[in-house]
């Protein structure tokens, strides 16, 4: 029976120097095969993308520094497969040379009806409401989880 | 008040569990520490027979011990049909034997290093301290690795790895850090590979390269030959 309800996660991100720099090659060189890697990874839905094929030019926030990452998946689990048990790992070893580091949350799970595709807006305000409330069952984390809402969607 | 949640709150009174104890106390028997060091080294379902071969004791007695660690929590028993005969005459299933998933620990005085290392990586995580702990890493990887002999096998499984090969990669089967590397996986992973660079770095001559190769399930280290670039 297919799930009531599907994964949708946002993350943010302030790149410590231009996206053309050298610092940040290494970055811009792993979007394709990355972005390519969670397309074709078990579970994976949705993401957000430009006709470039990523999302690294959106610039959803007041901040104009802030970048972007949104994205669905079936499951908390085949997220996680992606995000920590995959070649994307090795990739974010290097987030300290490509990122500053955030004192607000950067990263914010929710459950939305299957088959829906949140927008920026709603990621954004999924974002605040973690911020603010911490994790709940309307915006959590990997550490502290909720499960998706019981009966059918609506 | 949500962080709290996550600290580890075991192994507080004076005396370890009996549970724990009894376990520990178990493995005391020589031929039953080898039957469930053999099943644990295999790395999947052992049947009595294997195991008994392997270490060189009767069938009987070897159930007796593998049955044994399984009632103590040590290995988890199932059944399956070994070979491709079905229906009535196909023979009984085999009872097969595999390490039991959960953490079995005793330590005297109480200790709850686990407690501390979740407070220390979440400040650590905040603080965005990933290079100097990869450095601190390779630093004490490379000092152990001095300090051992050349065997790049020896020296992981003595470090509680697993090592086992693949192809030609030697894959590791336990993480030395499974609840930290769950809470904190690019922190404690980029570690974890800094500390077996750093291993490989002190043993010297060119013992291999350390990758990282993760898979649900499994370390998130490999280790490829030197010179291959797969």
């Amino acid at each position: 029976m297919a799930p009531a309800h599907h994964l949708a996660q946002v993350n943010v991100a302030i790149v410590r120097a231009p996206l053309d720099s050298p610092q940040l090659a290494g970055f811009v060189a792993a979007l394709e095969p990355i972005n390519a890697l969670a397309d074709h990874s078990p579970g994976f839905v949705w993401r957000l993308q430009t006709e470039d094929g990523d999302a690294t030019s959106i610039r959803p926030f007041e901040d104009e520094r802030v970048m972007v990452n949104l994205s669905v998946w079936e499951s908390l689990e085949s997220l996680r497969a992606f995000v920590y048990a995959s070649r994307h790992l090795d990739v974010m070893r290097h987030r300290r040379e490509w990122f500053h580091r955030m004192t607000d949350p950067y990263l914010a799970l929710w459950w939305v009806p299957a088959g829906t595709i949140p927008t920026v807006a709603e990621a954004r305000e999924r974002l605040k409401l973690l911020t603010r409330d911490g994790p709940g069952p309307d915006a959590f984390t990997f550490r502290e989880p909720f499960p998706a809402p019981a009966g059918a969607a609506r | 008040m949500s962080s709290g949640r996550r600290i580890y709150n075991g192994g507080m009174d004076r005396v370890p569990p009996e549970r724990d104890l009894a376990a520990i106390g178990l493995l005391q028997d020589p031929v039953r520490r080898a039957l469930y060091g053999h099943v644990v080294a295999a790395g999947g379902d052992v049947s009595r027979n294997q195991a008994a071969e392997a270490v060189g004791v009767q069938r009987s007695l070897a159930a007796f011990h593998l049955d044994k660690l399984v009632e103590a929590g040590l290995l988890e028993a199932s059944f399956r049909r070994l070979g491709d005969r079905r229906g009535p005459g196909a023979g009984r299933p085999a009872k097969l034997y595999r390490r039991a998933a959960g953490e079995v620990e005793a330590s005297l005085p109480p200790r709850t290093y686990e407690t501390a290392a979740q407070l220390l990586a979440e400040a650590v995580d905040q603080a965005g301290a990933d290079l100097e702990l990869q450095a601190a890493a390779r630093r004490a990887g490379q000092a152990g690795g001095r300090d051992a002999g050349p065997a790049i096998e020896q020296l992981l499984e003595a470090r509680g790895y697993e090592p086992y090969p693949d192809g030609n990669r030697l894959r590791l089967r336990n993480c030395p850090f499974a609840h930290l590397a769950h809470e904190f996986p690019v922190l404690v992973c980029s570690m974890n590979l800094a500390l077996v660079e750093g291993l490989l770095e002190g043993i010297g001559k060119p013992a291999g390269r350390a990758v990282m190769d993760p898979a649900p399930g499994r370390c998130c280290v490999a280790i490829t030959s030197k010179d291959n670039q797969d």
